[in-house]
């Protein structure tokens, strides 16, 4: 399980005390904008390679011919009398365009970025979010928050078992008296 | 005085008590927000879209604007105590705010960007009250043909002007585009894109895209982040300047007001290049160029005052024409349209009390976040110990139940969920989800406009260039498509004579870095 090491180090005051995430906070006494801004560059996730970009460009251009032929089948007509897919036509013409240059040109930006062992996180939470739209409609949300609470503030954040139950159920019973009790809207409840 | 009485009947609106709650709302969210690294003011203003659909429109904008500029302060916060930027309009004041902070002159430095972000403010919502009427005075002759034009305009400056591949911007524009024809054609009443689904026949709201792309999207791509640890000190002393301190830095704060308050209403400007370019004119300005990065107040001063400038005069372009100039403003623009209010140049003239009771509602969030800046700083400071893994669990919440409450329905929230997918894959492939959102929003105005301006052509795309406005706006608009094309062709040839130009600018490079969060 990834968690975030450096999300808990040394702030709970009584227990989580990481001696090595203190000493990295210790920045050095001057750096110029330009130092600052090397440092920064070098603490960004890893760039992704030119397969990540031409996999995206390919999505692109898939989406793109995809509308394109969609929005000729609706009928384009004149550009005095437009059928409904010329418009839709000429926004896909865009996106093909583009989708191809930048599979051709755009392969060694260094904008994308790589999916690492952190990128777990993501899709968890991901999940998390899938199941709890899922259920909600079956057993209400509180239950699923709950759940979401915990995984997300324990697993994925790294939290102390005593700070995620303790804030989990309350943030779970303020959403209950907000959403619930003071609101009166319709979401999906167990209780 | 006829002009002035709309504006005075503006503050009437403003102080009402439910005005008032809101704006005061909305100023705290904005200053937390900008005090907490991670959510932006753009995926906050998404994430709380659902909140004010039950009140009136001028109260919901009064809330939104608050948490825009109220961001802007709160940001500095952040960039001054720990070096992390809470927002990317603060990018720069890390430079010279931080030092100040080492030099244990930090209250000194959350002092004069106060100081100055309410100048700043102030001075551009004045600028704002005289250039907004004018403005809309003269787009209310627009026909199609320039609003076409000036969208197109619009849409293609918040592309290219953003971060990044400006290549993959306009991609995410075009998805945007093409997202906003799904469901049926408003000419021909035809479905577009409905794949048969009733769900969709009606058209994607905005609202779910908002608050996938923007909020969600955000807070997956957090979720990955390592958030650096940040050892925040309980807490600040003196934030109240000197008057020597305050003489030294007045030059900064006025440069900073009129260079923000323009930047603010191009197309694609907005806080954070505004803080930039203040921060360079500082630089090349002062005597001692090297003071700056060792704690130089003007390099706090300046930017912080330019980006409050910036983020107010923005709401120029969006209220008088009807375009919103960047991300965050589409969000506005989006609310407005749900409120059942269209921005546009009539906006002034039909909704005078909506037009002045957003704008003079600046005035007293200004004001309210100038005492939470000074005297009450202490409290923000001690808030900056929320830890990030407590909060995303708390947003994602918020976005999935409150965009049940849309429509009391889970169809709204497996979009937010898909949407939100769609942000986080393209802030990690480096598609920039602002033009996506822009282009969805002004998608409807673009074709429709379109297709009555070439009615009125009679089918010839010549047209556009026989009326002065709309040719000027498109030449424009080819000026700036072509250019970089230019300017890498031009630097391409640079480049082969002088390979060791690569030292590049600091301040840019850290400023890319820190956009994404935008």
């Amino acid at each position: 399980m990834e968690t975030t090491p450096a999300v808990s180090a040394g702030r709970d005051g009584s227990t989580a005390v990481t001696p090595g995430a203190d000493a990295t906070n210790d920045l050095p006494e001057s750096l110029t904008p330009e130092q600052l801004a090397a440092q920064w560059e070098e603490e960004k996730p890893p760039a992704a390679g030119p397969l990540a970009n031409a996999a995206s460009s390919l999505v692109v251009l898939g989406v793109g011919i995809g509308a394109l032929v969609l929005s000729v089948a609706m009928g384009l007509g004149t550009l005095s009398a437009p059928q409904p897919g010329l418009w839709p036509f000429m926004a896909s013409c865009v996106m093909v365009a583009l989708g191809l240059f930048q599979l051709i040109l755009g392969r060694h930006n260094r904008d994308a970025e790589k999916f690492t062992r952190m990128s777990l996180a993501p899709l968890i939470g991901l999940a998390t979010l899938a199941t709890m739209v899922a259920l909600m409609p079956v057993i209400g949300f509180e239950i699923p928050a709950l759940v979401l609470c915990v995984i997300w503030m324990k697993f994925l954040g790294g939290e102390t078992w005593r700070s995620t139950i303790l804030i989990s159920v309350l943030v779970v019973v303020a959403f209950y008296a907000i959403f619930i009790l003071a609101l009166g809207t319709s979401i999906p409840h167990l209780f | 005085m006829d002009f002035l009485n709309p504006v005075i009947n503006g503050f009437s609106v403003v102080l009402e008590p439910m005005n008032l709650l809101y704006c005061l709302i909305g100023v705290v969210i904005g200053m937390l927000i900008g005090v907490l690294p991670g959510l932006g003011p753009a995926a906050t203003i998404a994430i709380l879209l659902p909140l004010t659909y039950g009140v009136e429109p001028v109260t919901a904008i009064i809330m939104l604007a608050g948490i825009f500029y109220g961001a802007q302060y709160g940001g500095t916060i952040t960039s001054v105590l720990l070096r992390l930027p809470g927002e990317a309009s603060s990018v720069v004041t890390v430079f010279d705010g931080y030092q100040m902070a080492r030099q244990g002159k930090a209250g000194t430095a959350l002092g004069l960007a106060a100081i100055g972000s309410f100048i700043g403010g102030t001075a551009a919502i004045i600028g704002l009250t005289f250039l907004a009427p004018l403005v809309a005075g003269f787009a209310l002759d627009f026909g199609p043909p320039e609003y076409s034009a000036l969208a197109m305009l619009g849409i293609l400056l918040v592309a290219t002007i953003s971060g990044g591949s400006k290549a993959k911007a306009l991609i995410a524009a075009s998805v945007g585009l093409l997202l906003a024809t799904v469901g049926r054609d408003i000419f021909t009443g035809e479905s577009r894109f409905t794949f048969g689904s009733i769900q969709l026949a009606d058209g994607i709201d905005f609202v779910p895209i908002a608050m996938g792309i923007f909020g969600l999207g955000e807070i997956l791509y957090n979720l990955e982040e390592r958030h650096r640890a940040a050892k925040a000190p309980s807490k600040v002393s003196n934030v109240w300047p000197s008057k020597g301190e305050l003489k030294h830095a007045s030059g900064a704060i006025g440069r900073g007001s009129v260079l923000g308050f323009f930047l603010g209403i191009l197309p694609g400007g907005g806080a954070t290049i505004a803080s930039m370019a203040s921060y360079a004119m500082e630089k090349k300005r002062a005597k001692q160029p090297e003071r700056f990065g060792k704690g130089a107040p003007e390099g706090v001063a300046g930017p912080e005052t330019a980006n409050n400038a910036a983020a107010t005069s923005s709401f120029i372009p969006l209220l008088t024409l009807g375009i919103p100039a960047n991300a965050t403003m589409a969000l506005m623009f989006g609310a407005l349209l749900i409120q059942g209010v269209t921005p546009g140049p009539q906006l002034v003239e039909q909704e005078p009390e909506l037009f002045w009771g957003v704008v003079n509602s600046m005035y007293i969030g200004n004001i309210l976040l100038l005492i939470m800046s000074l005297p009450l700083v202490g409290i923000f400071v001690r808030i900056l110990r929320v830890r990030a893994a407590i909060l995303a669990p708390i947003t994602a919440l918020i976005t999935l139940l409150g965009a049940y409450t849309i429509n009391n329905s889970m169809f709204d929230v497996t979009l937010v969920v898909v949407f939100g997918v769609v942000g986080y894959l393209m802030k990690k492939f480096g598609f920039e989800p602002g033009p996506l959102v822009l282009a969805f929003v002004l998608g409807e105005l673009l074709e429709s406009s379109l297709r009555r301006s070439l009615l009125v052509f009679d089918g010839d795309p010549t047209g556009f260039f026989t009326r002065p406005i709309s040719a000027t706006l498109l030449a424009v608009f080819v000026l700036v498509a072509v250019m970089p094309g230019i300017r890498s062709l031009i630097a391409k040839r640079k480049r082969t004579t002088a390979a060791s130009a690569l030292a590049g600018d600091g301040t840019n490079n850290g400023a890319n870095n820190i956009k994404e969060k935008v």
